[in-house]
C-alpha cells in the first residue's frame, strides 16, 4: 500500500489546468502541421496559420490559447494499491481546479446551477471520472474542454437493423451539423455500444487517445480511416469556410451491448485540444 | 474577395461596401457582448431603458475574454458561437448595430435581418484568442460588471480580423466556400440558403 497525500493531487492538478491551456501537446500540434500539408483551399491554410501562430504565441507568453478555458475534466486512474490521505479526494481536485484557473488567469465559465446560473467564480465544479487500475500509481489525465465544440455533440440510440451505415450517417451528420460551430478542424471521439451513457462516456474517453492514434483493433482502425474520409468528403475545412481538412482524426471507442440497441454517441473536439497528463 | 479597411462607426454606405466572402479589417471601438448580456440588454430595451452604447453604427463582438495577467490590456478573447446570441440579434440590428463579429451558423431570421437592416455578420478564428488580443489596444467595462467575463466591454481595436459570411444583400460564404470543396458522393451537401435580396 502506497500512500499519497492528497494535497500533492490538489496541486498537480493545479499546475495540469495551466499547462493545458498555455502549450498544445505534441500530438495536436503534428496533427496541425499535417493538416497543413493536406489543406488545398488557400482560405483553409491561411487559418491553419492562424492557428499556429496562436499557439506559438500562448506558450510564449504562457497565456490561454483560447478565451474559452473550458469545464475541467480530471480524469483519474487510480491503483488499487494507493491509500489516499489527507483529506477528500474530489475536495482537492476542486481545490486543484480552483487554485489553477485563479493563478493562471484563466476564464471562470462554470455555473453552480445550470437554470439559475450564477458563476461560481473559480471554475468548479470540476468533471471528475475515476477508474480504478492495478498497480499503486494514480494517473491523473486533464482536459480543459471549451463549449462551442461540446456543444455540437450528440448520441442517438439507433435500431441495430441501423447497422454501421446508420451509425456512419449519424456520425458524419453530425459533424456536417457542427460545421464552423465547433472550431475545426476537429477531433471527432465516437463511443459504440454500451447503454445510452456509457456509449457517452467512451465517446469522451476517445478523446483521451494521442490524436491520430489508431484503435488497436484492424477492423475498427479501418473504420475510424474511413469516417475521417467521409468527414473531409463535406467541404467544411478550417473554421467552415471551406476545405479539404474538417477532422484531424475520428476516434472510435466500442463494447458489448443489449440485443435491442446500437447507442451512437460523438463528442465534438476543437482544435485547441488541450489536454495534459501526469502519474504520481 | 476583396480586404476592406473598416473604421467605426459603420455608415450605410461602408456596409454596402462589404460583400461575402471579403477580410474585413475593423479599426475603432467595437463593444462586446454575448449570451447574458444580450439578454440583460434586450430586458433593458423593453423596460423602456437604452442600451449601454450607442448602437448607431456600432459593432458586437461576441467574446468573453480571460482575465488581463499584470500588464496586459486583456486576456485572450477569440470569437464565441454566434447561434447563442440568434434571438436577440435581430433587436440588435433594429438598433442600429451594423456588425457582429463571432463564428459559426446564424438562424434564418437572423440571416434575413443582415438584408432588412442592412448589416453584416463577419467572424473571426475561434479559438485564435491570443493572437486576436494582439488588435487590442485598450479595454474598459463598460456595463453589467457583475457578469464578470460576460459584462459589455468597449474596446479599441486596429486591424482585428475578419472574414464577411453574410453580407446586406443575401450572400453567404459559408455556403459558398464549402460548395467549392464539398466532394460530389460526400454523404452531406452544404445547405443551401434563402433566396437573398
Amino acid at each position: 500500500m502506497r500512500e499519497i497525500h492528497v494535497d500533492q493531487v490538489a496541486e498537480t492538478v493545479a499546475r495540469l489546468v495551466q499547462e493545458a491551456n498555455f502549450k498544445l501537446e505534441a500530438d495536436v500540434v503534428n496533427a496541425i502541421n499535417r493538416a497543413m500539408n493536406l489543406e488545398e483551399a488557400p482560405v483553409g491554410q491561411a487559418i491553419l496559420l492562424q492557428i499556429q501562430d496562436n499557439y506559438t504565441l500562448a506558450d510564449a507568453e504562457r497565456v490561454p490559447m483560447c478565451q474559452d478555458t473550458g469545464v475541467a475534466m480530471v480524469f483519474l486512474e487510480l491503483g488499487q494499491d494507493v491509500h489516499l490521505v489527507g483529506g477528500s479526494l474530489n475536495e482537492a481536485i476542486n481545490r486543484g481546479v480552483a487554485k489553477g484557473y485563479t493563478e493562471g488567469y484563466l476564464r471562470m465559465s462554470m455555473l453552480n446551477d445550470p437554470i439559475k446560473r450564477v458563476n461560481t467564480r473559480n471554475n468548479t465544479p470540476a468533471l471528475i471520472y475515476t477508474d480504478v487500475v492495478p498497480g499503486d500509481q494514480l494517473k491523473i489525465k486533464v482536459d480543459c474542454k471549451g463549449g462551442g465544440s461540446e456543444n455540437m455533440s450528440q448520441l442517438k440510440m439507433l435500431p441495430p437493423s441501423a447497422g454501421w451505415e446508420g451509425a456512419k450517417r449519424f456520425i458524419v451528420e453530425t459533424v456536417a451539423n457542427a460545421g464552423p460551430n465547433a472550431c475545426p478542424p476537429l477531433i471527432v471521439g465516437v463511443g459504440i455500444g454500451g447503454n445510452f451513457d456509457k456509449s457517452a462516456l467512451l465517446a469522451k474517453k476517445s478523446l483521451l487517445r494521442h490524436v491520430g492514434d489508431a484503435n488497436p483493433d484492424p477492423e475498427w482502425a479501418a473504420r475510424e480511416q474511413e469516417l475521417l474520409e467521409e468527414i473531409n468528403k463535406l467541404g467544411v475545412g478550417p473554421m467552415g469556410l471551406g476545405g479539404t481538412v474538417t477532422a484531424l482524426a475520428v476516434h472510435v471507442e466500442v463494447m458489448g451491448c443489449h440485443i435491442t440497441a446500437l447507442p451512437v454517441a460523438v463528442n465534438i473536439e476543437c482544435h485547441s485540444h488541450r489536454h495534459k497528463e501526469a502519474a504520481l | 474577395m476583396a480586404k476592406v479597411y473598416i473604421t467605426t462607426p459603420i455608415t450605410e454606405e461602408q456596409v454596402r461596401e462589404i460583400k461575402a466572402g471579403d477580410e474585413v479589417l475593423i479599426t475603432g471601438t467595437i463593444y462586446t457582448a454575448r449570451d447574458a448580456a444580450h439578454r440583460r440588454m434586450v430586458e433593458d430595451l423593453e423596460a423602456g431603458k437604452a442600451l449601454p452604447f450607442d448602437a448607431q453604427g456600432a459593432v458586437i463582438y461576441y467574446v468573453g475574454p480571460t482575465p488581463p495577467k499584470p500588464g496586459q490590456v486583456i486576456g485572450s478573447a477569440g470569437p464565441t458561437t454566434s447561434y447563442r446570441m440568434d434571438k436577440y440579434t435581430p433587436e440588435m440590428l433594429k438598433q442600429g448595430v451594423k456588425a457582429v463579429i463571432g463564428k459559426g451558423y446564424r438562424g434564418d431570421e437572423v440571416k434575413a435581418g443582415f438584408v432588412k437592416y442592412g448589416a453584416v455578420y463577419l467572424v473571426s478564428t475561434g479559438g485564435a484568442g491570443a493572437l486576436l488580443a494582439k488588435t487590442i489596444e485598450t479595454a474598459e467595462v463598460v456595463a453589467y460588471e457583475d457578469l464578470g467575463a460576460e459584462a459589455v466591454r468597449r474596446l479599441t481595436v486596429k486591424e482585428f480580423p475578419t472574414v464577411c459570411i453574410h453580407d446586406a444583400v443575401g450572400g453567404d460564404q459559408y455556403y459558398a466556400g464549402q460548395s467549392k470543396w464539398v466532394k460530389p458522393d460526400a454523404m452531406v451537401k452544404p445547405k443551401k440558403p434563402e433566396a437573398g435580396e
